[in-house]
């Protein structure tokens, strides 16, 4: 059974609709990418799972309960964690003290999860005490990411995790991704680095205008003809 | 011998210690109470994004929760030998944090639900300290009140002849808030719910992202600022007298001493309503006192006026807010680093 | 749009109405008085509206550049003081006034030194540094000064010009500190704005209050000179709606001029940059510029409209100006009229201040009706001083008015028309 299913999902700000008819499932264990031109809705879908922006149309189910237009503190709880693009890290507290507040909701003992955060992420554990708005982007990227993880998530949602970092944080980030996704937890990206996400991508989803163009495994879109034409920038 | 006390004569003892209980005990005193009442407003725009102008008259309603409470209990403080005003004063924090949580869900809240524009709850904050200053003067009428009237407890530190004078409750208001700030700090660093007021502050979104009950940060954080205010406005009242007038006289430093701290900084609110009082103080003290000792090594050409201050005392409520306007063309964040205010 | 003219037509009849009452029940003094009044505040309204309703200005201060447009207006219409003038001391005061003018140029001047490659630091301790030395120098010089005149003149007196002259010259002055004050607030956040302007309307009135050589300060000065006969030459009635007319006609002037600047190409630009900064900014406007401009046009129309009033009020008090009548009830008459809306800003002006002025005998017989009847049946004993408390109502009535209509009608009672963009 799927972990994630949304289906037919219409919604946007004020009044013009940015998404119109947004179809995504993933299975636990998977990492699912969405990838598309700008403009096509790929952070917007993220927004409007994670109860940040107002769906109008269509349902959101997830772990087999309907969660659609749930707030984000209920989605917390289902298992549900998202990383923002930007701004997505508390900049004046330190690392250690961003970590504590991505397990605000556990009352339990959470240590044996900051420690496995940091396994993840070596470089944080020296610099768990810097404030997290002193890092360089990419280490800023391992605290956002290791925030979301305090609450033992079942499903991740990151939103451009790669953006605006140079080639080789790049590759690290996606090797952390590929690493956090085999210890089990889902993963759901929006990437703009197309070609190299895909590439780990167990489901792909290629929006446009509000929609899905394409959907099936990453290998199969990556190996599809047009979709390397019109939206992974030229052949190769 | 005889050396040594011919040395110390010549030293300006009686200046000196003028000097201290004038600035840096003066300075002290009103500096806490701008501190009690600036750590609420910096609070209150961490996390709320807006200057909450009715944080004046909110010391006030403290102050005069206090004074219900000794009039009910007048004999409070006598087993402990301290003003029963102080005694009580944890029940009027109380009261006033409950208070400061009622305003908020009554007029600040249903606006921020509306999703207004930042600016139009700091109007409604002006309305709300219209209706608390009209209430207060109802029911206070516009004369001033005294806590234990004429029993202050006085303590004197002599230094070589001269005392060094405090009175009780100046010592309690400094003791206090030395305390609050420790407290505050603790609270801050070491708690659940002081590191959610603090992401709150950071970043909003994300702390909602992460599942931080923004409604309970909301509320500890007027629960805070409503108890330090009501400390403050007590502490204020026990010094000097309470007055319901006082407004905009408390107001406006307290605003400057959060903006010079760095809004949004706890403990820049903190060292900014120190640097507030004592600069309040120092503006208006009578420098000649010092210059006199000198009076014998002077030329004769050089008379010492009986009067040098920086500003005459009629003017002291335009010293924070010179202090103010410099931050602002200077150092719009504060010397803390508070928030950029775009 | 139909809906929108029955709705003026409506709201203007039944504030028609309860100014008749007011006449019949009070008397014809009694309601020009409270008339001439709110048309001072009407142009006082429209100045602020447009400040805020055009341009999101949060000026808390209008209470300061009220009262210093009064002042102003006041130095250039009383008569001439003899006294002042036959001693040395307008000399002394022009050889202060020379000193503080170069004073202010070599702090200027030195602020900018790091244009010449100076540090910064260094820059600002030389700024300080040549400010504390102006103002040492200056006040060294003004104080024999003033206490020259303060023993034999008094006070400097005016200079005996024109009515019409002193209130543009209020208006200037008012105009001129607006400026300062948008130099130093804009491009910061709305707060701060409000803040700073109440900070400087508390510091002029602080300065005006203690600068007896130039105000009289506490002693007051009565009576300004009136632009039309006093009511001691032709009768209060006459007399009150001769002012009655100037003030009426400063209102059509300044409403058709704001209307038509609206209507403008000034005036499409103001409305863009408020209704979407940023895509205004991105088109190369210069936004804090439009601001600074919106910001002393409005507050030039406040101090005309101060300096009416005080005028009509025939005595400049310092201790007078109360950041409640000069400041708050002016911003809870356009919010209720409706930010934006020069109609509607009209309305509310006259629709609180009738309000306003009726409260106070409404509320003296509200209380004292609470003591009769408590001592009647609690055998409570009010207060002495219960009139003043009575009046203190109106404050918290004030305060509850602007909550309210934040909440429940944002936009006010006539709302800004939306105008079509062409």
């Amino acid at each position: 059974m799927a972990l994630l299913e949304m289906n037919d999902i219409h919604g946007g700000y004020g009044g013009t609709n940015i998404l119109n008819g947004i179809d995504i499932a993933i299975d636990a264990d998977q990492i699912g990418v969405i990838v598309g031109p700008n403009g096509a809705g790929k952070s917007t879908t993220l927004k409007a799972l994670f109860g940040l922006l107002r769906v109008s149309q269509g349902s959101v189910a997830f772990g087999g309960k309907t969660v659609t237009n749930m707030a984000p503190e209920g989605l917390v709880r289902e298992g549900l964690s998202f990383v923002p693009q930007e701004f997505n890290v508390f900049p004046t507290m330190s690392v250690q003290e961003n970590l504590e507040m991505g397990a605000y909701i556990r009352r339990d003992d959470f240590r044996y999860l900051i420690d496995q955060v940091y396994g993840f992420f070596p470089p944080l554990k020296e610099k768990r005490k810097q404030p997290a708005g002193e890092l360089s982007g990419g280490q800023r990227q391992m605290v956002a990411i290791g925030r979301a993880l305090m609450t033992e998530p079942k499903l991740l949602l990151l939103d451009e995790p790669t953006a605006g970092l140079s080639p080789r944080y790049m590759g690290e980030i996606f090797d952390r991704i590929i690493e956090i996704n085999k210890s089990g937890v889902g993963i759901l990206m929006v990437e703009q680095n197309a070609r190299q996400a895909l590439a780990l991508a167990h489901r792909g989803f290629v929006l446009a205008g509000g929609r899905n163009r394409f959907t099936g495994t990453g290998a199969e879109l990556l190996a599809d003809p047009e979709v390397a034409r019109s939206f992974l920038g030229g052949g190769e | 011998m005889e050396q040594g006390v011919g040395l110390l004569a010549a030293l300006p003892v009686n200046e000196v210690v003028f000097f201290i209980n004038k600035v840096v005990i003066a300075g002290l005193i009103i500096g806490s109470v701008y501190a009690l009442g600036a750590v609420g407003v910096t609070l209150i725009y961490g996390i709320l994004r807006f200057a909450h102008f009715a944080h004046g008259d909110m010391m006030t309603a403290g102050a005069f929760f206090a004074l219900i409470f000794v009039a009910l209990f007048p004999t409070a403080g006598d087993a402990l030998g301290l003003p029963s005003a102080f005694v009580l004063m944890p029940l009027a924090m109380v009261v006033t944090a409950l208070f400061a949580i009622g305003i908020d869900k009554g007029f600040y809240a249903p606006l921020r639900a509306a999703k207004v524009r930042p600016v139009v709850i700091v109007m409604a904050s002006i309305g709300v300290m219209l209706m608390m200053q009209g209430l207060i003067r109802l029911f206070a009428g516009t004369g001033t009140y005294q806590f234990d009237a004429g029993s202050k407890a006085i303590y004197r530190l002599p230094v070589m002849g001269r005392d060094i004078i405090l009175t009780q409750p100046q010592a309690l208001l400094i003791v206090f808030t030395a305390l609050a700030a420790i407290a505050l700090h603790l609270f801050l660093t070491r708690t659940r719910m002081g590191k959610a007021m603090r992401a709150v502050s950071d970043n909003p979104d994300l702390a909602r992202v992460s599942g931080i009950s923004i409604d309970s940060v909301v509320r500890s954080t007027w629960v805070i600022a409503g108890a330090l205010a009501a400390a403050g406005g007590t502490l204020l009242a026990l010094d000097v007298t309470l007055k319901p007038d006082l407004s905009f006289n408390i107001i406006l430093p307290i605003f400057a001493a959060a903006i010079v701290g760095g809004v949004g900084q706890p403990y820049g609110a903190m060292a900014g309503g120190m640097l507030v009082g004592f600069t309040e103080t120092l503006a208006v003290f009578n420098w000649s006192v010092l210059l006199r000792p000198l009076r014998p090594y002077l030329p004769d050409i050089i008379e010492i006026p009986n009067r040098i201050a920086f500003v005459p005392t009629e003017y002291k409520i335009v010293v924070p807010f010179f202090i103010l306007i410099a931050v602002l063309i200077w150092k719009p964040t504060g010397i803390f680093k508070g928030r950029v205010l775009k | 749009m139909k809906t929108m003219a029955n709705r003026e037509i409506l709201l203007f009849s039944g504030l028609a109405i309860i100014i008749a009452l007011v006449f019949a029940w009070m008397g014809s003094a009694y309601g020009m008085r409270m008339l001439v009044e709110a048309s001072c505040y009407a142009i006082i309204g429209l100045g602020l509206t447009i400040q805020w309703g055009y341009a999101g200005l949060f000026n808390v201060g209008v209470m300061g550049f009220i009262a210093s447009a009064a002042f102003a207006s006041l130095l250039v219409t009383f008569p001439v003081n003899q006294a002042f003038w036959d001693t040395e001391a307008p000399g002394m005061l022009a050889h202060a006034a020379l000193v503080f003018a170069i004073g202010v140029a070599v702090i200027y001047g030195v602020s900018q030194s790091h244009r010449l490659g100076l540090p910064r630091k260094l820059r600002t301790l030389l700024t300080l540094i040549a400010a504390a030395i102006t103002y040492l120098w200056v006040q060294g010089l003004m104080d024999p000064a003033t206490t020259l005149i303060e023993r034999n003149g008094g006070w400097v007196g005016g200079l005996g010009l024109p009515v019409w002259m002193g209130w543009i010259a209020g208006g200037i002055v008012a105009g001129v500190l607006g400026w300062a004050m948008g130099r130093i607030t804009l491009g910061l956040r709305a707060d701060y704005m409000a803040i700073a302007t109440l900070g400087i309307s508390e510091i002029i009135k602080a300065f005006l209050k203690n600068a007896d050589w130039l105000t009289r300060g506490t002693l007051t000065v009565s009576p300004l000179p009136w632009p039309v006969p006093t009511p001691q030459e032709i009768g209060f009635i006459a007399s009150r709606s001769a002012y009655l007319s100037i003030t009426a006609i400063l209102i059509v002037v300044v409403y058709i001029l704001l209307q038509r600047a609206w209507a403008s190409p000034w005036g499409r630009m103001m409305r863009a940059i408020r209704d979407n900064e940023f895509a205004s900014a991105a088109m190369g406007k210069d936004i804090n510029r439009r601001r600074l401009e919106m910001f002393m046009i409005g507050n030039f129309i406040i101090g005309v409209g101060g300096a009416a009033l005080v005028t009509f009020t025939s005595i400049f008090d310092p201790a007078s100006f109360v950041p409640l009548n000069h400041t708050f009830l002016i911003w809870v008459m356009i919010i209720v009229g409706g930010a934006g809306n020069n109609l509607g800003t009209i309305f509310g002006v006259l629709l609180v201040y009738v309000i306003w002025t009726m409260s106070e005998p409404a509320a003296l017989f509200l209380f004292q009706q609470a003591a009769v009847w408590g001592d009647r049946l609690f055998d409570w004993q009010a207060p002495a001083d219960l009139a003043t408390r009575a009046l203190q109502m109106r404050v918290f009535v004030i305060g509850l008015t602007i909550t309210l209509v934040l909440r429940f009608a944002p936009d006010g009672l006539l709302p800004e028309k939306p105008v079509k963009y062409e």
